[in-house]
């Protein structure tokens, strides 16, 4: 076993554990603790395949601030002891078919195929240089109306985050 | 393949997170555990969108920009559920998918 099999090895675990727990933990507090472990896990994956900066902005954005806010909503909305009720057995029953159904058909789909099995060297890291270059480019390759577009949606989501939240005077 | 890690693994690591996220969407009554398997199903799709740039075309970067652009639009997203929950909580004293029967008018 090589050690980047190790590694993966390692990353999928934690990834396939901690997100079954996510879904099944009836502390609310817990369910999103596992979250944050999930995402580091994913953001190590980033980090083996080298992408590195989209690693970091992993860790900054999903683990350091969407689930920092979901945990500041979680205090807001309710009580740390409190356990969520056990869903019924009519509900989990189609639900984990479902689920399980859609799992196996796809993986079987996905070890049916045949994919190219050439060896990719990893030893480049992607260059902060083009990253950059793209996203400000109108050629091809070039990401420059995504980013304004993202840019636009971000700051209406903000607008609307805080006009939604805030106390009304009635 | 990646230096011994073949494609399929990532694949079928993203698959089994992404349909545990869809489980966890059916089940869960609480509105911020149904916000937490949504951001599970977008990760997923991330790892995939990823590994296929990676492995696939390694001289390309377009899964890595799907990747962050799906990460924005997903704290986007993530800030407008939390207001909206929070704006919920204020008026009906709960989060529960099921007890939220009532509009404004």
């Amino acid at each position: 076993m090589t050690p980047n099999q190790l590694m993966f090895a390692i990353f999928s675990a934690v990834i396939i554990i901690f997100s079954i727990l996510t879904v099944t933990s009836r502390r609310i507090l817990r369910a999103a603790t596992f979250l944050l472990f999930v995402l580091v896990a994913t953001g190590g994956m980033y980090f083996l395949l080298r992408f590195n900066f989209l690693a970091a902005i992993q860790l900054t954005l999903y683990a350091g601030g969407i689930v920092v806010l979901i945990i500041f909503s979680i205090l807001l909305t309710s009580h740390i002891g409190e356990k969520l009720e056990k869903p019924e057995l009519k509900k989990i029953i189609p639900a984990f078919l479902a689920a399980a159904g859609g799992a196996l058909i796809t993986i079987a789909t996905i070890l049916q195929y045949n994919f190219p099995v050439e060896v990719v060297s990893m030893s480049e890291r992607t260059n902060i240089r083009v990253i950059a270059k793209s996203l400000i480019s109108t050629e091809k390759f070039g990401y420059a109306l995504p980013f304004e577009v993202i840019s636009i949606l971000l700051l209406a989501a903000m607008v609307g985050a805080i006009i939604l939240a805030k106390k009304r005077k009635d | 393949m990646f230096e011994g890690v073949p494609l399929t693994w990532f694949l079928i690591t993203g698959t089994i997170m992404f349909f545990v996220g869809i489980y966890g969407f059916l089940v869960r009554k609480n509105l911020i555990t149904i916000l937490m398997s949504t951001e599970l199903i977008l990760n997923s799709v991330n790892i995939n969108f990823v590994a296929f740039n990676k492995i696939l075309y390694p001289d390309h970067l377009e899964g890595m920009f799907f990747s962050i652009f799906i990460i924005a639009v997903a704290a986007a997203e993530a800030s407008m559920a939390i207001a909206i929950i929070i704006n919920i909580y204020r008026r009906l004293v709960n989060i529960d998918v099921e007890k939220m029967n009532e509009m404004k008018y």
